[in-house]
Parts: structure tokens; sequence; C-alpha cells
């Protein structure tokens, strides 16, 4: 299958013309949006309307109807026998338009006499929201220093390394549908596909096995899946659709993009006072699965930071405009957070002529371990700041750096900078109850099933979708440690909805947070009826057997024992049960975790910048980040230097950029610059680890700590080395051309 | 046209359309889909490949000009149920998470080390220009091709299964890349 895709940001369909591609060789079918809407397509579903806004939900139709919206919204689809013919008769469908004004940008569509993207959306505006706590003219009012800022929190292009692909098969038979897709969560795809095909959820199969990366690129369902699913319905022919690097660029859903205008209040000493801020959140053209919580929930309620902060309050519009639809990208509303408070409490520093670290220090959250509720509202679950402060001014060796290596420098003409970033982070989604009450469509928990087979090996079947992070290494080593087993013999299986219970996916760093727990539940039942049947045939009481190293003893008498593997035969063979007891070795559980996790941390960067040229150098980069008691330490550090290298990314490499018309003009790995390998020196990592109180391993997801730290690390250290030039801001992605002409512009030239 | 190309070590031949690409070529006439299609403007290098002992992005080159070449892909590369000795650093440092750049990674990966020259953290990173990846932040295959090459520069490089014979394990190979650095 191949899409026809609109060219235009924004224009009317005035007429579709495939005779000319229907009579190509191989072409078995050309189908229009309307085709679908006929045969009861509904539009693609979005999951989460915010609570306590005037979100509206227009219409998004798979397939343009009458209307496009951004370039590369589909408009037709051509089913050939291969992909080559198929997109050979794509070039030849003859579409009319009448192009009408575009309008790209999130602040300029709620004007009034812009562009109107939907009927029924008045300027454009989605949704106002507003999060609010304390009393922020007092602060305003008390303050000795107020900084303000307008932070363009660029759009960013998740560019997971596989592009996204969708298979279809209808068995037209059983009315039953087979859907192989790349996606981040197949059971919330499932259900959703449920709502806009019609198809009943019970029938419909969804496999994703080993996604190649996503990023929150492969958590919306997209229009795609339901196209296949309804050309495969029309042809009875299985129907595959492989999308094309550019039209990853083009149709799979973007990141970011606010603009934000801020002003933070504090004292001459350092203590901040409140932060205010208005944010236009660019939602693209269309609601994405998850993209009304991302700039609220995930960004508006994260506004204290690692800080005790005494009044916040921000108003965020969401809004349409002409451009791919916005949606979760790593971080997901936190960066565009951290960012901002990170920012201001730079400003108020070099307003006030502290240090950036201490400044910090000065309003860090005191340690707490059972609770504590920041201004937004949230309640952190378990946080101890400074310890990781200090761990990372020492790797740095950082009075040093500061006082003679930069002095000394900046002596030479050399412009060094250091950025100093403590960060917190909402993740591990979460508690079901919150999301239902934050208006998200499906609730939070995980499920698992702990499966002994006869020889003793063991299956766990879990809901959550590892796609490059390695839980299915994590899962193994919990549960081979927690049975007693060789990690050889735990085998997790996820990633197709009929071999695995319901789930919620992975994003949102809730993998091993959230599901650890269903399997630790699941462990528990295994180990209480291990030690049933041990009793059983060990002639004791259950109160005098003990599970220790995979082994059911008699307490006080280790030669009467029987392994694990001895009581899955016994189990499953049930030759000889204890009364009341069910045969297999076997069990499933739920995991709703009671809160969210904070995960924190440090990261320290150094840079320079050539003042001639405006390039910047990365030369050390420090992180201590604290997701709690580490299970697997190599892949908590491959997560943070992901993590890292993505964020340091959106500083200085990477944005997307529209021209007037709404043509992405960065629409290629040509033009958008995501990283290479010697774009950094190697990281420098440490460590503490907190346990929180919310979940039985006491663990916190890793997973955007380093994209959520990275990114103000490096625009501060970036900063700090422009001041002596006069600069104190330079838009993100800072470009060598952004910087020399942000030095150009203070010296006064221009 | 008519194409006869050896890959793997088995020749075959078919007729292609003039603009079959040999990456489209390899994973849909020999169905080796270990060779990855990342994007379509040949940047990223997710399908690299040996062709005629050069490390080559399959997407810029046509079948038609791989003809009466020979090719490896990653699926020749390992044999004997053994894993090449890359493959297996990479598995060891954590050289991958979503997998996808992993074959081309790899493929490219070889070479440079074959091919010598600056095996240092920078000397890796620079050579590796050619070849993105998204989850690793590239730190861990940087590590993998260190660790492997800890292991090759040893001895002089060998073909094929006298290399698999004589591969030291990876511990050994750690303990000679430590006992260089220092």
């Amino acid at each position: 299958m191949a899409v026809v895709r609109s060219p235009f940001a924004h224009a009317r369909i005035t007429s579709i013309d495939s005779t000319e591609a229907a009579g190509m060789p191989g072409v078995i079918g050309v189908y229009t949006g309307q085709q679908m809407r006929d045969a009861g397509f509904g539009g693609i579903p979005c999951a989460w309307v915010v609570p306590d806004s005037d979100t509206k939900t227009p219409d998004h139709p798979p397939i343009a109807v009458d209307t496009v919206r951004y370039v590369g919204d589909a408009v037709a689809m051509v089913v050939a026998k291969t992909e080559t013919q198929a997109r050979d008769a794509a070039y030849a469908v003859d579409v009319d338009y009448d192009v009408l004004d575009a309008v790209i940008d999130g602040h300029a569509a709620t004007m009034d006499g812009e562009p109107q993207l939907h009927d029924d959306v008045e300027n454009n505006v989605c949704f106002h929201w507003i999060v609010a706590g304390g009393d922020i003219d007092a602060a305003f009012a008390a303050a000795d220093v107020v900084v303000t800022d307008t932070i363009i929190n660029q759009r960013l292009i998740p560019t997971a390394m596989e592009t996204r692909a969708a298979l279809a098969r209808w068995d037209v038979a059983m009315e039953e549908l087979t859907l192989w897709v790349t996606s981040q969560n197949p059971h919330i795809v499932r259900f959703l596909l449920s709502l806009d095909t019609g198809i009943p959820e019970h029938k419909i199969r969804v496999i994703a096995p080993d996604v190649g990366g996503g990023f929150g690129s492969k958590l919306p369902h997209y229009p795609e899946d339901s196209m296949v699913i309804f050309a495969s319905q029309q042809t009875g022919l299985p129907v595959k659709w492989n999308e094309s690097r550019t039209e990853n660029f083009q149709a799979t859903s973007h990141g970011r993009d606010h603009r934000q205008e801020v002003e933070m209040a504090a004292t001459s000493e350092g203590k901040i006072l409140g932060l205010r801020a208005k944010v236009w959140a660019n939602l693209g053209a269309y609601l994405s699965t998850a993209s009304t919580g991302v700039p609220t929930i995930l960004h508006g309620l994260m506004l204290s930071g690692a800080y005790t902060l005494p009044a916040v309050h921000e108003d965020v519009y969401g809004v349409f405009t002409n451009t791919t639809p916005v949606d979760a990208y790593r971080g997901a509303g936190r960066p565009e957070a951290t960012l901002m408070v990170e920012r201001m409490m730079d400003l108020v520093a070099h307003e006030i002529g502290m240090d950036p670290a201490e400044i910090r220090r000065k309003n860090l959250i005191p340690p707490f371990t059972e609770g504590h509720e920041v201004i937004t509202g949230l309640v952190y679950d378990s946080g101890n700041y400074e310890p990781a402060l200090d761990q990372a001014l020492e790797m740095i060796d950082y009075p040093a750096l500061r006082k003679q290596q930069q002095a000394q420098l900046r002596e030479q003409g050399r412009y060094i900078g250091i950025g100093v970033v403590t960060y917190t982070e909402i993740c591990g989604l979460g508690p079901s109850e919150v999301a239902g009450a934050v208006g998200f469509g499906g609730g939070l928990w995980e499920s698992a099933i702990v499966r002994f087979h006869p020889s003793g090996k063991v299956n766990v079947m879990v809901g959550v979708n590892p796609h490059g992070q390695g839980e299915e290494t994590t899962f193994a080593q919990i549960v081979a440690d927690q049975l007693g087993l060789p990690v050889g013999d735990v085998v997790i299986v996820y990633g197709d909805t009929d071999r695995t219970p319901m789930g919620w996916g992975t994003y949102g760093s809730r993998t091993t947070p959230v599901a650890s727990g269903a399997i630790m539940g699941a462990i528990t039942k295994i180990k209480d009826k291990g030690v049933k049947i041990a009793a059983h045939l060990l002639e004791a009481s259950t109160e005098d057997i003990e599970f220790a190293d995979g082994k059911f003893s008699v307490k006080g008498s280790r030669d009467q024992s029987m392994t694990i593997q001895d009581i899955a035969l016994a189990a499953n063979t049930a030759w000889d049960m204890p009364e009341g007891v069910e045969p297999g070795l076997e069990a499933s559980a739920f995991f709703n975790p009671s809160n969210f996790v904070y995960p924190f941390g440090t990261h320290i960067a150094v840079v320079e910048v050539d003042p001639e040229t405006g390039e910047i150098e990365l030369q050390r980069y420090a992180a201590v980040d604290d997701c709690g008691p580490i299970i697997n330490p190599m892949i908590v550090e491959g997560q943070i230097h992901g993590g890292i290298v993505q964020g340091v990314a959106q500083a200085l490499w990477e944005g997307a950029a529209y021209d007037e018309d709404g043509n992405l003009v960065t629409g290629s790995l040509m033009d958008y610059a995501i990283p290479k390998a010697d774009f950094f020196p190697p990281f420098e990592l440490g460590k503490t680890e907190t346990p929180t109180p919310v979940n039985p391993l006491g663990v916190k997801g890793v997973g955007e700590t380093g994209t959520i730290g990275s990114t103000p690390t490096v625009y501060n250290a970036v900063i700090d080395a422009l001041l002596p030039l006069g600069v104190k801001k330079v838009d993100m992605p800072m470009t060598p051309e952004r910087v020399w002409r942000a030095i150009r512009d203070a010296e006064g030239g221009h | 046209m008519r194409v006869t190309i050896t890959v793997n070590g088995t020749t075959s031949q078919a007729d292609v359309e003039p603009r079959t690409l040999l990456v489209d070529y390899l994973r849909d006439n020999l169905e080796l889909t270990g060779t990855n299609i990342g994007c379509d403007t040949s940047q990223c290098g997710a399908c690299t490949v040996h062709l005629d002992g050069r490390p080559v992005k399959s997407c810029t080159i046509l079948a038609v000009q791989a003809d009466d070449s020979t090719v490896t892909t990653i699926e020749g590369l390992s044999g004997n149920g053994q894993l090449h000795p890359m493959q297996e650093a990479f598995r060891e440092k954590h050289g991958l998470q979503c997998g996808f750049c992993t074959s081309g990674m790899i493929m490219a990966a070889v070479k440079l080390v074959e091919d010598g020259g600056d095996l240092s953290d920078r000397g890796i990173r620079e050579r590796l220009e050619g070849n993105l990846c998204r989850c690793t932040g590239y730190e861990n295959i940087v590590r993998s091709i260190r660790h492997y090459a800890g292991e090759v520069e040893s001895h002089a490089p060998l073909e094929g299964d006298e290399a698999m014979a004589h591969h030291r394990t990876l511990q050994e190979a750690e303990e000679l890349a430590a006992r260089r650095q220092s």
C-alpha cells in the first residue's frame, strides 16, 4: 500500500481522479477517505482530553475527506501487488486542490484573522488550561528581582531509526483482524482501533514485536493503521504499508513546539518566590493520541521542578496549526517544564550575582521519603537532591573549573561555559485513578503472568512493550533473582495482544516501575503456592517451610527440601496436590501504583564557544541520576547515554523548520540534524539510589531523565560562555549561525 | 536486467528492474532482511554491507552495479552457530538498544577495525560518521568496537573459520585491552 499525501498545508480537495492509477501495472485498488467513511470507519480518536478545560476534539478522518490540513495529510491510498507498483501508481493519482492560506506558528494562529483549521474551533484554540497554586500576585509584589524571558521550545522530530509499518490481515470468514504494527503499546492500539474501525476488540489481534525505537512517536494510533485494515477488508488480501523516511518526517508525530512567556520572582538572596507563564503549545493539525496531556499534565504540573516554589500560575493554550500533529516525544512535557524552570534559575542567579550551583542548592526541596506536596498539587514520592548535586560538582571539580580554568581561559580569549541543572521529573505513569482524573482515556496499571512449565522453565507474559529499552532483560533478572532460577531459564513474552495480558504499554518511563510491581505480585503468589505444595510433599506444615535460593526447605532441616523445579513438575503433573490447591504453577497479578515516581539528579556540561564562528564544542558532560535501586547498571547507563544525546541535540542541533506555506524544510536526514558519534565526548556518569515507596522494588524510571536534564544543562552552559560577550539568549537549536549573530548583535554591530 | 551476485558465499542470478537498489535485491529477492532500510537519502547507514570487501550503503548502489560482485551481509558474518566476535562485543558491551541500526553499524565497525587507523575513542567516533543510531548515544557502540579491537589487534587479521577458532574469550580480550590502555 502507498499513500497519496497532500503537498499543501491547507487546501480543499476539489476532485480525485484515480483512473490512470487504477490502470497501472499491479494496481489492485485506489481508495479515498469518503470510501472509508462510507464503510463506517470513524475518525482517529484522541485518547486524552484534559478536564477543566474547554478542549475541542475536531474530526480526524484517517484519509482527508474534503480538506487537507498539513503537508503529508493522507488524500488517497493505492494498493498494488508490490510496494514499488503502489508508489508508482500513487504518483499518478490526480488530485485537484483549492489552496487555502495556512498558519504554522502556534502563537500567531490564535490571532484574529488568521486561517481557521476546524469550523468549530475559534481562533484555532483547542483548549485553555490553567495550573495555579499559592498567591502569585503576592509573590511578585514581594519580589526583589523579577526575570523574564520568551523561550521557544522548538518542534522536534522523533526520528526513530525504524520508520513505521503496518500490515493488516482481515479474515473474512471469522471476521477477525490481525494487525502487525510498529507500536509502543499494542493493547492501546487494539482498544482504539475497536473504536474507529468498528471491529470488536476481542476479534482484533495486534502484534508489535522488536519495534525499532519509538521515543513516543510510536505511541499514537495512526491513520495508516486503519487504512491497511480497510484495504485488507476491501481486497480480501493482507495489505502492508512501509513508511518511507520522507513520510516519517511528515506523517509521524512531532514533539515539543512551545512558545513560553515566563517570569520568575525571587528575593535578592536567591530564594525563588513565584513562576508565572503563558504557553502556546502547537498541537499540529489534529489531536494525536496523547497530545493534550503532554503540554498540560506532564508539563504544567512540573513547574516546581526540584525546588520549593511558593506560587505558580500558568496558562496553557493548545493550538491547531497546519503542521504535522504533535504528541509525546522523549520526556513529553517535562523537558518543556524543566528548560523553562532551569532557564529562569540561571537568569535569577545572574541577576543577583549568585553561582548557578548555589542558587539551586538554596532552593532544593529538603530530603523526603514518604511524599512531598508541591505547589502544583503533585505529591513527589521520595527525593534527596543535594547528594546528587554534590557528587556531580565533585566529579567535575566544579570550584576549580569555575574559578581557575574558566577565568583563566577567558583572559586568553577562550569562552568556556558551565551549565548546572538540578531536575526532577514525573514518570512511572501512574495511578489509574489519577489517569482518569486528568482525562486520560485508559488505565495506567500493568499486569503479568508468571508461568512455570513442567520442566521448570519459565515464561513471563507482560502487557508492556519494550522496544529497545531492554526490560525483557531487566524483568528476567527480577524473576530469576526472586525465584532462584538461572536467568536463562526465564523468557519474557511481550508484543502480541493474543499472547500477553492487558497492559497500557511502554512510554513515560513506566515500564519497569509499574510492570515490575505486577511481576512481583505474581512471584509472591508463586512462592505462596510453592510453600503449600512443598509442605504437603515434605509432610511439614506451611509455617515450617521457607523459600531461599530456589529451594523450599523445612526450617532447621535443609536436607528436607525441594527445588522450585521439583515443585513446578509436581504442580504441573498434579499427581499429589494438597487439598484445595489447583494444579499448575502459574500466577497472574495486576499492579496499580499508588503514585507516580520522580527520579532526579544533577547534570553539568562544559562547553567552549568559538566567538569567531559561533561553533560550540561539548567538552565534558557529567550526569548524576537517581532512578532508585538499579537492577541492571548497563541498561540504566545505556538509557542515560541515549537520553543525554537526544536532549543535547535539542539544545544544539535539532529543530523542525516549516516555511510560510507549511512545507517542512527539514524533511529528510539531510536537513534535520540528528547527532552523530563524534558530536560527543564520553559521558561521565554518577548515581545515587533513593528508593520510592510506591512499588515493591523501589525503582523509578530512567528512560527520559537524560533528555530532560541535558537540554537546559547545555543551554545554560552555552549562555554561561557567552555572558562575558553580553549575550543572554540564543534560541534553540543554538546553531553556529545563531550564536554568531547573537554575539554580533550584542557587540552592537547591528 | 539479469544480474549475477555472490551473496554470503552463494551465487545467484535474477532478473531485476534497472532501478532496483542493492538493498531491495537483498531483502526482497534473497529475503536477507537483516540489512535494514532506515532512510531514503543515504544518511543513516542501517543498510551497510560489504561489497567486494568494502563497506557500502546498499541503498546507494543499484543491484545492477553489484553484478559480478561479492556481497557480505550481516547474515554472512556469523557462521558455524557462532556470532562474529564483533557481534559478541556489541552484546557484551550493550552496543545496541532497539537494534535497528545494529546490522549496518556492525558491518561498518568490522571494516573500520580491519582498515586499521586510530582506534581511540575519538578516532572511532570520527569514523562512525556514516552510521546513525538514535538509541544508544553511541557511547556503548564505541565501547563495543574498542572491546573488539583489543581482541583483534593482538594478531594478524584472520578470515572466516580460522578467526573464529582463534578468538579469545571476551574476558581475555577485555583484560588485554585494559593492559594496553594502562
